[in-house]
């Protein structure tokens, strides 16, 4: 069974997997001809067929999405390169070291879309990887393989590189698509959903970019064989961005359904020094964490949910039996308080005061009421404290300022409280 | 106000990237600050605002909701990762590290504008944490001992440009994932090197 699809280029190829020479010489833009000799809609039911769920954290199916894309024209493809959940930097590794595969699902999944111009909105703190794709970019205009009747088709497109500046909400699709109009990168309220009133409110499909660069191997194998790999529900290979406390940090090319203790002991390399595993996120800092009882669970996007969790973005972050899980904790939620974007209360407000609790606490200022109080300030910003989180806010991230705090006073009670008593804490 | 005769092509060939012109609002503000040694000033803001037929006013609404356009930056922009994977190996100490060796504070910006210091969340470099960027340049695996040699190198050898490659050579450890070939283009200020936008330099 295939394991390799988005790596295989760049593991094999390590020098100038990114340049359009290599891309070429290793089956590259082999895809492209082939789809643009289908009709839109039989390249679109390949990608459906395939049955992959989107690679941005949301996990949505992509061939679904893809339907609801409204007739109006123009329409646009926004590829949402704004990677920023803390732990995730497999994205990076696409962008820099294979653009072209990324470039190749862009064209392909724009013929199918009936779309003339796409963009790629890459965070403003990768320079590295936008260079390399903006170089890809141009390689694939001087190809003729962007521009006006791309390989003599008629279809043609033309790909715009935009820097972000610095703002994690932008990867929230709505924000990026008002960062990308040149407005203040806040979340819209939808409906309307942006396949239907996107980009300057015309049908607009916003995909990730892993998700995207799966594409030309789907069109040259057919979705059904991306269907036959992993389990139901978690169809193809996934990265996982593995960090933290770990012997072997790196991104992983997986076929979802290993357990997790094959994913961290196995692949990770186990912990550092030896030590004892005392938790991790299974999907990125939104998500709550999980303790060594689900070792044995298997890592699917479903499973994961029944665990009252999420895949996420696939970064997992390890964390060993030194760790102070509440200033662990803390470095959570001051990221989710610094990137509120301040429209909804309960985000803007709750975020903050969650950091400041917190702060005091491990100052050694904590008081008993603390424990009620941030239990409580995150029943404000997600009621009932369910999972998935209920929303009191636009966009989920008020919630996920939720999860370190509901996952420390599950699984660590006693350590916050000894915080309080002491205002110390392990490490 | 008007820009040099550079930065005017590069400004209409930016707008003219865009389906509005209004969504070139913030590669402007690249453009802007690399006129104006890297920051955000109401001219600039008053120039990119009459090349997408904006107020000053909504131009700003932008700039001051993106972490990186800066009214104040020094000519090396140090910048620490806290969150949490840098954060679980020892991130602090890294800061405190720089902190100690420019003698300027998180936040802030020292009066001859050499150095500015700052925490910043998540640059996606987890796998080769604690990570740093200089002017948006990455560095990963960097010991605090190791931040302190990168700011004395900074310092004392006051590159025109600075770029990952060299400085993970010189002060980085554990990467996320292998680079592949080194690059010449990199940073000229505290704005991310990027050709289109005009503020990639040549490594010399």
């Amino acid at each position: 069974m295939t394991d390799r699809i988005l790596f295989e280029r760049m593991e094999s190829h390590p020098v100038d997997s990114h340049t359009l020479d290599r891309y070429r010489a290793t089956g590259g833009y082999t895809a492209l001809p082939r789809a643009l000799k289908m009709t839109p809609d039989e390249v679109k039911e390949e990608v459906k067929a395939s049955s992959i769920r989107g690679r941005g954290g949301a996990g949505f199916p992509t061939g679904v999405k893809w339907g609801f894309l409204a007739p109006a024209t123009p329409r646009y493809l926004v590829v949402n390169a704004d990677e920023s959940e803390p732990g995730t930097f497999k994205d990076r590794q696409l962008l820099e070291r294979d653009p072209h595969q990324l470039l190749e699902g862009i064209i392909i999944s724009a013929f199918a879309l009936g779309v003339d111009h796409a963009f790629v909105y890459v965070r403003g703190e990768y320079p590295r990887p936008a260079r390399r794709v903006q170089r890809a970019i141009d390689e694939a205009y001087e190809a003729g393989l962007l521009g006006t009747d791309i390989l003599g088709s008629g279809f043609g497109l033309d790909v715009t590189l935009h820097l972000g500046a610095g703002a994690y909400i932008c990867g929230e699709e709505t924000a990026l698509l008002n960062s990308l109009e040149g407005r203040r990168g806040e979340p819209r309220i939808k409906p309307p959903f942006p396949a239907v009133e996107g980009l300057y409110a015309k049908p607009t499909i916003v995909n990730n970019v892993e998700t995207l660069s799966n594409v030309p191997w789907m069109i040259l194998n057919g979705g059904a064989a991306y269907d036959a790999i992993g389990p139901e529900g978690s169809r193809g290979t996934r990265l996982f961005s593995l960090s933290g406390h770990v012997k072997k940090p790196g991104n992983y090319e997986i076929v979802m359904g290993m357990s997790w203790r094959d994913l961290i002991f196995g692949l990770g390399g186990g912990i550092r020094d030896d030590n004892e595993l005392k938790c991790w996120i299974p999907g990125g800092a939104s998500a709550p964490w999980f303790v060594p009882e689900v070792l044995d669970e298997p890592v699917t996007i479903d499973d994961t949910g029944r665990l009252n969790s999420m895949l996420g973005s696939g970064a997992v972050v390890v964390m060993d039996h030194t760790t102070d899980v509440v200033a662990a904790a803390h470095s959570i939620v001051r990221f989710f308080a610094h990137e509120s974007c301040g429209q909804c209360t309960p985000c803007r407000e709750g975020t903050s005061w969650l950091q400041h609790i917190l702060e005091r606490m491990m100052a050694g200022q904590g008081r008993p009421m603390d424990l009620d109080l941030l239990l409580d300030v995150c029943d404000n910003i997600s009621p009932g404290l369910r999972w998935p989180p209920a929303m009191t806010t636009i966009c989920p991230l008020g919630p996920s300022a939720v999860s370190p705090i509901t996952s420390i006073m599950t699984h660590f009670r006693d350590e916050v409280e000894a915080k309080i008593l002491t205002g110390a804490g392990h490490g | 106000m008007t820009w040099s005769d550079d930065t005017e092509r590069r400004a209409v060939a930016l707008v003219a990237r865009y389906p509005e012109a209004r969504s070139a609002v913030m590669p402007l503000l690249y453009l802007a600050m690399q006129e104006a040694d890297g920051v955000i000033t109401d001219d600039g803001m008053r120039r990119v605002a009459e090349l997408t037929e904006l107020t000053p006013a909504q131009v700003q609404a932008v700039a001051s909701f993106y972490t990186m356009y800066k009214r104040e930056a020094g000519r090396y922009l140090v910048s620490v990762c806290t969150s949490i994977s840098c954060h679980l190996l020892g991130a602090s100490d890294v800061l405190d590290a720089v902190v100690d060796e420019t003698g300027v504070p998180d936040g802030e910006t020292d009066p001859d504008r050499q150095f500015s210091v700052e925490h910043v969340e998540c640059i996606g470099a987890c796998g080769g944490a604690p990570a740093v960027q200089v002017n948006y340049e990455l560095v990963e695996g960097v010991s605090p001992d190791a931040a302190r040699r990168l700011c004395a190198w900074l310092r004392d050898g006051r590159p025109d440009t600075v770029l990952s490659d060299e400085m993970q050579e010189l002060f980085g450890g554990q990467r996320s994932f292998e680079w592949g070939p080194s690059e010449r283009a990199g940073a000229v200020g505290p704005v991310p090197a990027f050709e289109p936008y005009g503020t990639a330099g040549e490594l010399r």
